[in-house]
């Protein structure tokens, strides 16, 4: 069976056709070799983004099953072939992926100097990696796309980061790592059960009780560091600070959302007893990540720091959301990693706006802002405001989904996790009362300049997005309904599956 | 017993030519540069025959020697790395003053003895192969005999060669005691009869293998890599990290599967423990190296536990991985040492790894290829060096020795430190004094190839693979 090369390897594809083209055509170092190289990474990735669009335009949200489906034989003695698909579930992380990167590399136009060349390769072979990884169909093609981004982010938090850069780029390297070759060897154990790496063959297959808690394990230790869990969260404060402004709204974007995205495309269907079994840890942990990140997010000194420490935070939300296996947990979750995806990111890039201007990130330096710059407060305004979870914004639907879905399973989990949002404005309204408000005292402060077209032009989606989601939230819930539907129909029958042989063992004692 | 010679042509042949260059040395071609290169299409011609001899099973010269898919595969991942070695080879030697004709051509001598070991279907002739291919190493180690560092390299590796070759003797002699018979055949059929194998013949097979061990330098026989790689010459050492190993290797695999392949509750759990610590020990004490060829011995060293754990599988599949392993890593040692000299200041061969610093501004290209080669090493998809792993881990998976693929995973990870820390002092640091200019055009071509294999692996497996299948299945069906 080989259906052919189709819309989705495009899109994955499209970024590397951009790397070749600033790899062959821009040669030397000139002024013109690095504009030519911006250039020519912007359009490409405004090109994937549009050819993008054709996969949501073209999306039949009325079906479970994973559309635009390619199947290329790859290693057939071993059944491992390129498979490509999507669902309702990996449709927006795939746009996602597509809409931030032109944003990344339009918000660096200016702040990346040296080696521009690399750099826009090194984004662009990221989108690559990012894209296929949420395309993948075949555990071994999705495996190496997961691990594979690894290589252009270490370099882009090594080459282009701050002055800890080296550290974080190790720790960010090998605490991934770590994770990942566990589940690697889980992925073969699947593989030598199923006998095919096919995703849509693994989710169909029943997995022994036993077996199934080994493999959760194994998924767990990648996911977890990957989103990244309390208490393995410690690489994501270092590289987000260390990393440049482009590389932090990746990570906080689209990477963390790849440990989101494992859990509920293989934890939870894959592993439906693992998961209901470990269910207590995953919320205890949640609920330890919500509020003591949190409390952390409050007494950081460091903008960058604080919202990092906030996406350790709204991952908890997210982790809660899934384990809840109900449909609104579930949808809400992705709703709300969709929400972080450009929340954060758009933070990321408000830092990034005044560290441009005065090469710090300290917050005691700022204030008062909003007297020179107000364009700038009125945007960091509606991020700020998306990111405490206000109605009318993208992130009130998927909190709120979130804590229906947790009522419904654990009040306890649904209280705890709500002190979080409280918790949440706190620090969030602290932070932009510390920057933004005040009296505007520091003289290196009064020649700030407010946002020129190019950064309105970065920002300008971004608000559109999120107000779109926050007021129209059916255009994104729609697609992935269907999906997770089935999901959450599964694991109940699953459940169910389990509960009668339960009943009829305990009969024939 | 059937006499014919025929399965053993190309190494005829390769000797022939090996013994006519010597004389035309000696008489007359005195440039190292044109002997280099007919060394080189020596091999070449030896590769053609090699590949002409197909797949099928052939046994020769009275039992001694034995050719099929397997030896066929592996012979030609030899003859590679020997070539590619003497290529490299040609403007180091040069610039060292070390361009003598004797050099290549004592090259080919220990490929001969590689090609033979390969094939060896018998005690004899295995010692016989061993020896050849050592006795070279030995000289080639000391190549570059006015330099302390050289002559002490050879000297070590000529001590504790000599101590291994001891070792290895005496369990042969041993084996052939208990069994009475040298050829594997005999001592497979001999091994399959009894129902438990006596105590002599396992104490002749652990002394055989602890040989073994030290030509592969796996821990804990690996003393000798770092210091031997670090004194060689260059080429050398890019030759010492490929073609002896993937040979030895190869002699591993038949070893064990062919005449002492139903003791393998015998010896698996002896490769297992071998494979863990060479694992460990690659990992670990690579951490701390500032010289890049300390460090690329211990990483063959951590390499050779990860085809080991291929090997510990006892299975055609683990073969397969194995061989599938060998091959990448051939191209990968090979590129890496192609850009280790690549790294010359002033005129100058530099081996710290702080001298890399800045690499990637004063040469992109090299140093891209470096660190993609480095990755490679570390196993990090895309590239072909994960893909080693994967099918090794794979076979193990299966033959169910998964705490032995956790352990390598994690070791893996470990390793994963250095590799990282080469592809740190080229990105991220300072450059301190910039390499020279130009490169010759060889090494660049070496290296060139060995990129374009760890990153175009991904879109073609199956040329490597399919192969190796055959390969690994020729050595289990006869």
């Amino acid at each position: 069976m080989n259906s052919g090369v189709g819309l989705l390897s495009i899109v994955t594809f499209l970024p590397l056709v951009g790397v070749l083209a600033i790899l062959l055509l821009c040669r030397g170092t000139g002024e013109d070799a690095i504009r030519n190289a911006r250039m020519a990474a912007l359009w490409t990735s405004l090109t994937t983004f549009v050819v993008s669009l054709f996969l949501w335009f073209k999306f039949d949200p009325g079906t479970a099953e994973f559309q635009f489906v390619e199947h290329v034989e790859w290693l057939p003695e071993f059944n491992i072939a390129y498979r490509m698909g999507i669902d309702g579930i990996s449709l927006f992380f795939v746009l996602l992926s597509t809409f931030l990167t032109p944003i990344c590399i339009l918000s660096s136009w200016t702040a990346v100097q040296v080696r521009v060349k690399e750099y826009m390769i090194a984004f662009l072979a990221l989108e690559t990696l990012m894209v296929g990884m949420f395309c993948a169909l075949d555990l071994v093609v999705f495996y190496i796309f997961f691990e594979g981004v690894l290589i252009p982010m270490f370099l882009i938090i090594g080459v282009w980061g701050g002055a800890r850069r080296i550290y974080a780029a190790f720790k960010f390297f090998l605490f991934t790592l770590l994770g990942s070759v566990l589940m690697l060897l889980a992925l073969l154990m699947v593989y030598l059960e199923v006998g095919s790496t096919g995703i849509v063959e693994a989710l169909a297959y029943s997995f022994a009780p036993d077996l199934q808690i080994w493999l959760w394990i194994a998924f767990f230790a990648s996911f977890a560091v990957k989103i990244p869990m309390w208490p393995v969260h410690t690489w994501l404060p270092d590289a987000h600070v260390e990393a440049p402004t482009a590389g932090s709204v990746i990570l906080a974007g689209v990477l963390l959302k790849m440990g989101g995205y494992g859990f509920i495309r293989f934890s939870l269907p894959m592993f439906p007893e693992a998961s209901d079994f470990f269910t207590p840890l995953i919320f205890v942990l949640s609920c330890v990540a919500v509020i003591y990140t949190s409390l952390v997010a409050l007494a950081q000194e460091d903008m960058k720091k604080l919202i990092a420490y906030s996406s350790v935070a709204h991952m908890g939300f997210v982790t809660i959301g899934i384990f809840t296996a109900t449909n609104q947990g579930i949808a809400g979750a992705i709703f709300q990693m969709l929400s972080h995806g450009i929340v954060s990111a758009a933070l990321f890039l408000c830092v990034g706006v005044v560290y441009d201007r005065l090469h710090t990130r300290e917050i005691a330096r700022y204030g008062g802002l909003v007297h020179r710059m107000p364009a700038y407060a009125a945007v960091f305004m509606v991020f700020t405001l998306a990111s405490v979870g206000l109605p009318g914004t993208s992130g009130f639907v998927g909190e709120f989904l979130v804590l229906l879905g947790a009522f419904e399973v654990n009040t306890w989990v649904c209280f705890l996790a709500a002190t979080g949002v409280i918790l949440g404005a706190a620090y969030m309204l602290y932070l932009y009362r510390r920057v933004i408000f005040g009296k505007l005292e520091r003289a290196e402060l009064q020649t700030m300049l407010d946002l020129n077209p190019r950064e309105i032009a970065v920002f300008a989606p971004l608000v559109v997005l999120v107000l779109w989601m926050g007021i129209y939230p059916s255009s994104f819930l729609d697609p992935i309904q269907m999906s997770v539907q089935n999901l959450v129909d599964q694991h109940q029958a699953a459940m169910h599956a389990v509960g009668e042989a339960a009943a009829v063992a305990a009969k024939g004692h | 017993m059937d006499m014919t010679y025929i399965p053993a042509v190309p190494e005829i042949v390769l000797a022939c030519l090996a013994m006519a260059l010597l004389m035309a040395g000696v008489f007359g071609l005195e440039r190292g540069r044109t002997v280099s290169w007919l060394c080189v299409v020596s091999l070449a011609v030896t590769l053609l025959l090699v590949l002409a001899g197909g797949t099928d099973r052939v046994v020769g010269l009275g039992g001694l020697f034995v050719t099929e898919g397997f030896a066929a595969y592996v012979k030609v991942l030899v003859l590679l790395g020997s070539a590619f070695a003497i290529v490299m080879s040609l403007t180091f030697n040069e610039r060292e003053s070390l361009d003598r004709f004797e050099f290549p051509i004592v090259i080919l001598f220990a490929t001969l003895g590689m090609l033979m070991m390969v094939s060896a279907n018998d005690l004899i002739a295995l010692y016989l192969g061993l020896e050849l291919q050592s006795l070279s190493l030995y000289v080639l180690a000391a190549f570059r005999r006015d330099t302390l560092r050289s002559s002490e390299a050879g000297l070590k590796y000529f001590v504790l060669g000599a101590l291994s070759s001891g070792m290895l003797l005496y369990g042969c002699s041993m084996v052939y005691g208990f069994v009475g018979a040298t050829g594997f055949d005999a001592i497979a059929a001999a091994v399959g009869e009894g129902d438990e194998p006596s105590l002599g013949l396992v104490v002749g097979l652990v002394f055989l293998l602890a040989g073994l061990c030290f030509k592969v330098s796996a821990a804990p026989f690996h003393m000798w890599t770092p210091d031997v790689y670090e004194g060689a010459p260059t080429p050398v050492t890019a030759l010492f990290s490929v073609a002896p190993k993937i040979a030895a290797l190869a002699l591993f695999v038949r070893v064990l599967m062919e005449p002492f392949g139903d003791l393998v509750d015998k010896w698996q759990q002896i490769i297992i423990m071998v494979a863990i610590l060479s694992m460990t020990i690659g990992a670990f004490t690579a951490i701390a190296q500032e010289n890049i060829k300390r460090l690329m011995a211990y990483s063959s060293i951590g390499h050779v536990g990860y085809a080991l754990v291929g090997v510990a599988t006892a299975t055609e599949e683990g073969v397969r991985a194995v061989l599938i392993y060998l091959a990448i890593y051939l191209f990968m040692n090979i590129g890496v040492f192609a850009c280790i000299l690549a790294m010359r200041q002033n005129g100058n061969a530099v081996e710290n790894i702080a001298d890399l610093a800045g690499f990637s501004k004063s040469r992109p290209l090299v140093a891209g290829v470096f660190a993609a080669l480095m990755f490679s090493m570390a196993g990090i998809p895309p590239l072909a060096g994960f893909f080693g792993k994967f099918y090794v881990f794979m076979a193990a998976v299966n033959a169910g020795l998964v705490p032995l693929a956790v352990f390598g995973v994690l070791a893996s990870v470990v390793g994963c430190y250095y590799y990282l820390r080469i592809v740190k002092v080229m990105y991220f640091d300072e450059a301190i004094e910039e390499m020279d200019r130009p490169l010759p055009s060889e090494i660049g071509i070496v290296a060139g190839l060995s990129a374009a294999v760890v990153v175009l692996f991904v879109i073609v497996p199956w040329t490597i693979t399919d192969f190796a299948g055959t390969a690994a299945n020729t050595l289990f069906a006869g």
